[in-house]
C-alpha cells in the first residue's frame, strides 16, 4: 500500500548523505527565494509578459531532477524556473532573462518561458502547452539512437494532457520504445479550469497511460522521497528497459496561473490555499523531515534560506545592472549558418528588411 | 550523363548522406517496410535496417516534434511528410519548436533537420491535398525552404539540406518524381548544390521568367514557343532555393531582360511571387519596361475536377499570354 511505505527506505533515499539531503533543502530553499524575488520587479514593470510562478511545487522539480545522470535530459513548459535551477542554472542568468537582458540565459530572447541550458541538459522552457511533449520523445530517442542509457524527463502541466501533441507522443514512445518519463505536474488547475472541468476520464490523468500500454503511477508530490523513489523506478525502466513512464505528480501552486492571474482567489477557496501552506509546503516539510533526521536545526535552515534569500536579491541586482539586447541582435541566433558565418549562411538573402 | 527519374535521385541522395553520417535518420509514414507513399524512399529500408529508416503512424505532430526534438541533440533526422498538406496538424512543430527554438534558447539550439514530401497540385486529389507552403513556411524566419524542380536540382539541394545546420523544408513534387533528367553519376564525386543559388535554366534578352518547383518546366516551355512563335527570347530563371534567395540572380537578369513574369504555383496573396515582385520593384525599378506579371495558381481552394483542375494551375500557355501582354 502506497500510504504504508515508507519511501526513506528505498536505495535511492538511502543513498543520500547527510550533504545530499541538505543540499537538496538548499536547492528548495533557493528555488523559492528565486520566485519571490520576482514579484516586486514585476509589479513594477522592469518584467515584460508572463510570469508563472513554481511556488509550492518546488519538490516535483528538485526531487526528479535530482536523479538525472550524465544522459538524462529535462524539457518542460513555461513554468520553467525551478526545472533551470534545479538543472545547475545560475540565479543571475535566469533573473537577467526575466529583465529581457543581453546577461539572461536566452539572451533577452526568450523570456519567463524559454530558459535553456543544453549544457546542463536542460532544453526549455516551452511555451505552447503541450507542445514540448514530442520535443521530449525526440530527446530521449536521441540519446537511445547514439546507444547511450539515458533518459529524458518531459514534464507537463495537467492542463496539457488534453493535448493531441501529447497522445500522440505517448503512442510514439511506447510503440517504438523510447525511453521518455512524462511528469505531469497536477496543481489541480489548468489555468482557472479545475480538473472536473476538463476532464472527461474522471480518474487519475496518469492512468490515461494504459490506453497505450504504459506504465503510470501516481506521486504524492510533498514527499521528496516519495517523488525520488518513484521517479528512480521510472528512470530505472527508461535506462534498463528503454520503456515509457507517465507519473502524475501532485502538487499545488500558491499563486495564480501567472502573476497577471487576478482570480486565482476565485476559483478556488482560502481555506485550500491556507490549508496548503499550512500542512502540505514542500519547502516547510523537508526542512521538518531534515531536522526529525537530527541533520538539520531550525538555525541552519534559517541560514541556509538566509543566504538563498540574498543570493536572488543579487540576481536582481544583477539584472538590473545588465545591459539590454541591442537591436542589432534581433538578426542573431536566427540561423546557425549565419550565426556561424559559414558559406552556406553568406550564400542567398536570408533576412528581408531593406 | 546518365538519365535518372527525380524520385531516384532523391534516393540517391538519401543513400549517400546514410552512408556519409550515421547521425541521419529518415522517418516517416510508409518510408520504410511499405518502401514510401511515392517510393522515393524504396530500397532504403531494406539496405539501412531499422535503425535508420523509420516508419512512423499516421501522427505528424508526433513524430515531427520527436524529429526537432532528435535534431536538438545532434541528430539528423530527414522527415518525409507524406504530402506537404499535412502541415496544418504538425504545425506547432513546425513552426513554433523548429523555427523559433534556436532564436527563444539565444542560439543554444539548433536543429538540423530535414522536412520532406510533395507539395503540388494537378493530381484531382482536392484542397486538402493540393497546398503549395513553399511561401507560408519562408515567411517564418529560422526556416530554409527549397523547391527543386529536376532531378539533379532535388538530389543536389536535398544533400545540402541534410547537411545543413538549420531547419530546411524541402518541398518535392508528386508529377516530377517520374520525371528523368541528367544527374551526375556518383562516381565522379559528390554532387551538392548550395542553397540561396538560382539556376539560368534558360539564357534569354526579352524577358524573364522567374520560377520554381514545377512551374519552371512551364516557364521552359513557354520559353521554347515564345521564341519559335513570336520571336521573343526568354530567360527561365529557376529559384530552387525560396529562402535564403537568390535576389542578385532575380534582380541580375531582370536588369537585362528590363520584363519580369513570375511563375508561381502557389495561390497569389502573399505568395512567393508577391515577395519576389516586391524585391524587383525595389531593386531594379528603373529597368522596368512593362509592369511585372504574375502566373499564379487560381485564387480559390484545389478544385477537385479532373477536367478542370488543370485550368487553375500556371501553365506554358498562360505564361505565354503574360508574356505577350507586356511585350
Amino acid at each position: 500500500m502506497a500510504t504504508t511505505t515508507d519511501y526513506s527506505q528505498v536505495p535511492i533515499n538511502q543513498q543520500l548523505s547527510a550533504d545530499d539531503k541538505i543540499d537538496l533543502y538548499r536547492l528548495l530553499a533557493r528555488i523559492r527565494r528565486f520566485e519571490q524575488a520576482t514579484q516586486k520587479p514585476y509589479s513594477q514593470g522592469k518584467m515584460g509578459g508572463f510570469l508563472h510562478l513554481y511556488i509550492g511545487q518546488e519538490s516535483v522539480a528538485v526531487g526528479t531532477v535530482s536523479l538525472c545522470g550524465p544522459h538524462d535530459h529535462v524539457i518542460t513548459a513555461y513554468r520553467c524556473h525551478a526545472h533551470a535551477l534545479a538543472c545547475g542554472m545560475g540565479m543571475n542568468e535566469c533573473m537577467a532573462e526575466l529583465f529581457g537582458k543581453a546577461t539572461g540565459c536566452s539572451k533577452g530572447k526568450g523570456g519567463s518561458m524559454h530558459f535553456f541550458a543544453p549544457d546542463k541538459n536542460f532544453w526549455g522552457g516551452h511555451g505552447i502547452v503541450g507542445g514540448q511533449t514530442p520535443l521530449g520523445l525526440g530527446l530521449a530517442f536521441g540519446e537511445k539512437y547514439k546507444g547511450n542509457k539515458g533518459a529524458c524527463i518531459c514534464y507537463m502541466g495537467d492542463g496539457a494532457i488534453n493535448q493531441g501533441a501529447f497522445h500522440e507522443s505517448l503512442n510514439i514512445a511506447e510503440l517504438h520504445d523510447i525511453p521518455v518519463v512524462y511528469v505531469i505536474e497536477n496543481n489541480g488547475y489548468s489555468m482557472g479550469t479545475s480538473q472536473k472541468r476538463s476532464s472527461a476520464f474522471k480518474d487519475t490523468l496518469a492512468k490515461r497511460a494504459e490506453a497505450y500500454d504504459m506504465a503510470w503511477d501516481t506521486v504524492n508530490g510533498e514527499d521528496l522521497y516519495e517523488v525520488r523513489a518513484k521517479t528512480q523506478e521510472a528512470l530505472d525502466r527508461a535506462h534498463n528497459e528503454s520503456k515509457p513512464t507517465v507519473l502524475e505528480i501532485f502538487t499545488y501552486r500558491y499563486y495564480g496561473h501567472s502573476v497577471a492571474d487576478a482570480n486565482h482567489k476565485k476559483y478556488r477557496t482560502p481555506e485550500e490555499i491556507a490549508d496548503y501552506k499550512n500542512n502540505h509546503d514542500p519547502v516547510v516539510l523537508w526542512k521538518n523531515q531534515l531536522i526529525s533526521e537530527g541533520l538539520l536545526t531550525d538555525e541552519g535552515a534559517k541560514a541556509i534560506d538566509k543566504e538563498a534569500k540574498q543570493e536572488a536579491a543579487a540576481s536582481v541586482k544583477f539584472a538590473e545592472e545588465s545591459p539590454n539586447p541591442t537591436v542589432e541582435s534581433i538578426f542573431e541566433d536566427v540561423y546557425w549558418e549565419v550565426d556561424n558565418q559559414t558559406e552556406a549562411g553568406t550564400t542567398g538573402r536570408h533576412f528581408f528588411n531593406d | 550523363m546518365r538519365e535518372i527519374e527525380y524520385r531516384d535521385a532523391l534516393n540517391e541522395a538519401f543513400d549517400e548522406e546514410l552512408a556519409r553520417d550515421e547521425n541521419v535518420v529518415l522517418m516517416g509514414e510508409e518510408v520504410a517496410q511499405y518502401n514510401g507513399a511515392y517510393k522515393v524512399t524504396r530500397g532504403l529500408w531494406d539496405k539501412w535496417g531499422d535503425k535508420r529508416v523509420m516508419d512512423m503512424p499516421i501522427s505528424e505532430a508526433g513524430f515531427i516534434g520527436m524529429g526537432v526534438g532528435a535534431s536538438m541533440l545532434g541528430v539528423r533526422p530527414v522527415m518525409e511528410l507524406m504530402f506537404w498538406s499535412f502541415h496544418s496538424v504538425a504545425f506547432d512543430q513546425l513552426v513554433n519548436n523548429a523555427a523559433n527554438v534556436r532564436y527563444m534558447s539565444g542560439g543554444l539550439c539548433s536543429c538540423p533537420i530535414v522536412m520532406r514530401g510533395p507539395a503540388n497540385g494537378g493530381t484531382n486529389v482536392g484542397a486538402t491535398h493540393s497546398h503549395t507552403p513553399e511561401g507560408l513556411f519562408a515567411a517564418f524566419p529560422g526556416l530554409k525552404v527549397v523547391s527543386p524542380a529536376t532531378a539533379a536540382d532535388a538530389k543536389g539541394l536535398m544533400k545540402t539540406a541534410i547537411r545543413d545546420n538549420d531547419p530546411v523544408y524541402v518541398m518535392e513534387n508528386t508529377l516530377l518524381y517520374g520525371v528523368k533528367g541528367p544527374v551526375p553519376d556518383p562516381a565522379d564525386g559528390d554532387f551538392t548544390i548550395p542553397l540561396g543559388v538560382a539556376d539560368i535554366k534558360r539564357e534569354g534578352t526579352d524577358v524573364s521568367l522567374i520560377a520554381h518547383g514545377r512551374s519552371v518546366l512551364h516557364a521552359l516551355e513557354a520559353a521554347e514557343q515564345l521564341q519559335a512563335e513570336h520571336g521573343i527570347s526568354a530567360e527561365v530563371v529557376d529559384l530552387r532555393s525560396i529562402r535564403p534567395l537568390d535576389q542578385d540572380a532575380i534582380i541580375q537578369s531582370v536588369k537585362k531582360t528590363n520584363r519580369a513574369v513570375l511563375v508561381d504555383e502557389s495561390k497569389p496573396f502573399c505568395g512567393v511571387s508577391a515577395q519576389i515582385t516586391t524585391l524587383i520593384q525595389e531593386y531594379a525599378f528603373d529597368y522596368l519596361d512593362a509592369p511585372i506579371k504574375r502566373v499564379c495558381s487560381l485564387d480559390a481552394p484545389a478544385i477537385y475536377s479532373p477536367a478542370v483542375e488543370p485550368a487553375q494551375l500556371p501553365s506554358a500557355d498562360k505564361v505565354i499570354k503574360a508574356v505577350l501582354s507586356i511585350s
